[in-house]
């Protein structure tokens, strides 16, 4: 993540203005690669180490919860450059004010525990 | 070969990466999601006593959290042991004029220190910038029940709809702050 920059700020901001072809180029390999993947697994059903059958779980089928849900999260991943991975590599990084932008979003998954059964799922 | 590993690494090597990491975890029977710790860090804290939601063996999820570390570390290697100094981030030009517009210098190094050095970090400002961000990614992560990850890596992967519902709205809400926001609140 660090060595390819997708943790930098200013490559999500590049990301959200459609002026690279990076990010959608990291992301798009590792979802080609993916779907590819996960669909041998289920053609060959592949097991896992300890001999169990490697499952998918569907989730649950909605609109509200991943799309308000969603947006959200957009609002605070453009703001801070971070989803919560790049938010600890960044720490080892040595920018250390990411741990402000980690604690913050611990207490946000917080909030949302409190408020859960409040919100349209 | 080590100049390939010193230099930035092109996308295709990244993405290729992070679908490994997915195949390792799910070949151990795990599943790939990181947002999933913010929650187990709140279980670890006690929440499961106040709040159901968190009240669950989070031991089960020690795996997951020892992917956090590994994070961290990893992060400390790339920064210690596999750079050529602390280089600017290579962005279109494009994106640096935009920014520019904002207030924000050309870039030094993979963050702008008007975020994120301790200065602006801890200016009123700054500080709430980071803290409120911080707070929706978070929340919103755990809302729509998984974050770049979960969803779209590993959901759209296995090309379920609810993960593209949310990628849409990672956009729609990542362009409202990028264009409708950021000119606000910076420049």
């Amino acid at each position: 993540m660090a060595k390819s920059e997708a943790i930098s700020w200013y490559r999500i901001q590049e990301m959200f203005r459609f002026q690279a072809f990076h990010m959608y180029g990291i992301i798009g390999t590792a979802v080609v690669l993916g779907i590819i993947g996960v669909a041998l697994i289920k053609k060959f059903k592949l097991r896992d180490i300890t001999g169990d059958p490697i499952r998918f779980y569907p989730k649950n089928k909605s609109v509200p919860r991943y799309l308000i849900g969603g947006i959200i999260f957009g609002l605070g991943w453009a703001l801070t450059g971070a989803c919560p991975g790049p938010m600890v590599v960044n720490i080892g990084y040595g920018f250390l004010s990411f741990g402000i932008v980690l604690i913050f979003a611990t207490l946000g998954t917080y909030l949302y525990g409190v408020l859960r059964d409040k919100l349209p799922h | 070969m080590i100049d390939f590993l010193l230099n930035p690494w092109p996308w295709w090597f990244s993405g290729l990466i992070i679908a490994v990491v997915m195949f390792v975890l799910l070949f151990f029977g795990k599943s790939f999601g990181f947002s999933a710790n913010l929650r187990t860090l709140c279980s670890i804290g006690g929440a499961g006593k106040k709040v159901k939601f968190f009240d669950f063996d989070w031991k089960k999820q020690i795996w997951n959290i020892v992917f956090l570390i590994g994070a961290v570390i990893g992060g400390y290697i790339a920064y210690a042991f596999l750079t050529h100094g602390n280089h600017p981030v290579e962005i279109s030009e494009s994106t640096v004029q935009d920014l520019q517009a904002l207030g924000f210098s050309e870039p030094s190094s993979l963050q702008p220190a008007e975020l994120f050095n301790w200065e602006s970090a801890l200016s009123l400002k700054g500080f709430l910038i980071l803290a409120i961000g911080g707070l929706m990614v978070g929340f919103g992560a755990r809302y729509a029940g998984g974050c770049t990850s979960g969803h779209a890596i590993s959901g759209i992967a296995d090309l379920q709809i609810p993960s593209f519902i949310a990628v849409i709205g990672f956009f729609i809400g990542g362009l409202i702050m990028t264009f409708g926001v950021f000119p606000l609140i910076f420049g």
